[in-house]
C-alpha cells in the first residue's frame, strides 16, 4: 500500500490523532477533555495556515 | 506539639498504596506501552483507551501506508538515535513493524518523510499516554 496525501491533510490528519491524545492525557474531565483537544486542534490547523502565508509573503 | 492526624486526614492523604494499586501502577504502564491505550482499558478507562487506541494504531498505520521508515537500534547520527526513541515508544507496534520488515525502504518522496514522522509522533504520544495511564494507576488523575 503506498498512501499519497498532500502536505495539508497530512498536516489535518496529525492534528486530530495528535489533538485527541493531548486532550485525553492533559486534562482531568471529559469536558475539559473536549475543550482542551478542541483547542488544540484549532492551535495546529491554525498554525498551518498561518505558516503557509507567512511562507507565501516571505516568497514574494 | 502538632496535633495528631484525625482519621479522615489519615484516609485522604496519607492512605497506603493498596497491593493492587502497587501492582497496577506497573502493569498498566507497561501494558500500555505494549498496546496503546490497554494502559487505559484495563483500568476500566473504556472511552479513553479506545480513542488513545484508535489514534496511536491510526498514526502508526498511515505513517507505514505512506513508506515512512522505521529505525533501527543505533549509534550514529543524533536525529537517527532521537527517531528510534520516538518509535521504540510504540511498543507492540514498533515490534510487529520491525519483524515484519516494514519500513526499511529508501525515502524516495516527500510523502515518505511525512510517513515517517507520524511513525515517530505515534511512539512519543503513547509516552504520553503510559504516563497518563500511570498516573491513573496511582490515584493522581481520575
Amino acid at each position: 500500500m503506498n498512501l499519497h496525501l498532500s502536505h495539508f491533510s497530512a498536516a489535518l490528519l496529525f492534528a486530530v490523532f495528535a489533538s485527541v491524545v493531548f486532550g485525553i492525557t492533559q486534562r482531568n474531565n471529559t469536558r475539559d477533555m473536549v475543550r482542551y483537544g478542541l483547542y488544540c486542534f484549532a492551535m495546529f490547523a491554525g498554525g498551518v495556515i498561518l505558516a503557509g502565508w507567512v511562507m507565501w509573503v516571505l516568497r514574494r | 506539639m502538632p496535633n495528631p492526624p484525625t482519621s479522615k486526614s489519615f484516609n485522604e492523604t496519607q492512605r497506603p498504596a493498596t497491593e493492587t494499586e502497587t501492582m497496577m501502577s506497573v502493569v498498566a504502564p507497561a501494558v500500555g506501552w505494549l498496546v496503546p491505550g490497554a494502559g487505559h482499558l484495563i483500568q476500566k478507562r473504556w472511552i479513553r483507551g479506545v480513542l488513545l487506541l484508535a489514534s496511536i494504531f491510526s498514526m502508526f498505520l498511515l505513517g507505514l501506508a505512506m513508506q515512512g521508515r522505521v529505525y533501527k537500534p543505533n549509534g550514529g547520527d543524533i536525529l537517527d538515535i532521537l527517531g528510534f526513541i520516538g518509535d521504540v515508544g510504540a511498543g507492540g507496534l514498533y515490534m510487529v513493524a520491525r519483524i515484519a520488515g516494514w519500513g526499511e525502504g529508501a525515502i524516495a518522496h516527500a510523502t515518505a518523510d511525512y510517513g515517517t514522522k507520524f511513525i515517530i509522533v505515534a511512539g512519543l504520544l503513547n509516552f504520553i499516554a503510559v504516563a497518563d495511564a500511570y498516573h491513573i494507576a496511582i490515584g493522581k488523575k481520575p
